[in-house]
């Protein structure tokens, strides 16, 4: 399962929820203002390391990009673009979107 | 927006002759829309009508068709509670006409 | 909507509270056409979703449609699985009480894996 959140984790409890939630080897997604969740050394970075004990953890590069912060990721983030997006989609059965 | 006139009184509805507000309905006014649906009414028009007023009230929504036949069944009985029954007294569909009458919006998820 | 027959299970993950967004009244109306396609459906309240299901609102102040009581109407459409998240409705200082409909509660776990079994999830 693709779980995708897309609200900065320092307004919103969706990437807290979600990781919560999610179930061991699923697949969680950064967009939008999600992303800045996938920043080192932030308030949230254990929340993501937690996170990655249980999902491959994806960021999108465009969005990270756009906001000025592709030069500093947590190690074990892998980095996609649209395509991957959608490979991700097409992989997975079904999708969470935490809004 | 469209009106129909009742007893010198102009009530608002939509295009497709449902009552805009709720508040607006009386027996006269449902009168009115059933003669406009070429609808005769009958006590068990209105035992059908005053169950979906009712209906509405508690949920504020009108039901689906299926619904309606369930629910009618389990109050009104079996012989009542069939879609057979209900055509015959709205042809042109128990949801959709006897909501019409009955004051109520169209049925969400009324295809 | 099913293919080769089979049903489909399909979850509406709903997690905003009801007037603030649209959020919640979007997810109830096509909850209740999706009512009408005999697939097994299941609602679950997450986060904020649960003030989705308080008792108790009064809506004619903020001039809105009060749509709670429409939850009640569910089970006359047959979707009878409606589950709810203890961590949020505990956060909220909730209990099943204070609910309007029969729910299931579940913690974050369970209802992690439930959404994993689902072959359609509706998120809002």
């Amino acid at each position: 399962m693709l779980h995708i959140v897309n609200k900065s984790p320092f307004t919103h409890s969706a990437l807290d929820t979600c990781v919560q939630v999610g179930q061991q080897g699923g697949d969680l997604l950064l967009i939008e203002d999600a992303v800045y969740a996938a920043v080192a050394g932030t308030a949230v970075e254990r929340l993501v390391r937690h996170a990655l004990q249980r999902f491959r953890v994806f960021a999108l590069s465009p969005d990270l990009e756009a906001r000025g912060v592709a030069g500093q990721l947590i190690e074990g983030i892998t980095l996609v673009d649209y395509t991957g997006f959608v490979e991700l989609v097409t992989h997975n059965k079904t999708c969470q979107s935490w809004l | 927006m469209p009106n129909i006139e009742v007893n010198g009184k102009s009530y608002e509805t939509d295009e497709e002759g449902y009552l805009v507000n709720l508040a607006d309905w009386n027996k006269d006014v449902a009168d009115h829309i059933a003669q406009t649906e070429n609808v005769a009414m009958t006590d068990q028009h209105w035992e059908v009508v005053d169950f979906l007023r009712g209906y509405y009230d508690e949920y504020q929504i009108a039901p689906a068709v299926r619904v309606l036949t369930k629910a009618i069944g389990k109050k009104l009985g079996p012989d009542k509670g069939n879609s057979q029954y209900l055509y015959e007294l709205f042809p042109y569909g128990p949801a959709k006409q006897a909501c019409k009458i009955a004051g109520l919006p169209k049925p969400t998820g009324c295809v | 909507m099913s293919e080769e027959g089979r049903t489909k299970k399909f979850m509406f993950v709903n997690r905003k509270a009801p007037y603030g967004t649209v959020y919640a009244l979007e997810s109830l109306e096509v909850v209740l056409i999706t009512a009408a396609f005999d697939q097994d459906v299941s609602l679950a309240f997450l986060d904020d979703g649960v003030y989705q299901l308080r008792k108790g609102q009064q809506t004619k102040g903020i001039e809105t449609k009060n749509f709670s009581p429409t939850y009640r109407a569910l089970e006359g459409y047959d979707i009878e699985k409606l589950y709810v998240e203890k961590e949020a409705i505990e956060a909220r200082g909730l209990s099943e009480e204070d609910l309007l409909v029969e729910v299931t509660v579940l913690d974050r776990q369970a209802l992690g894996k439930l959404m994993d079994e689902q072959d359609v999830l509706l998120s809002f």
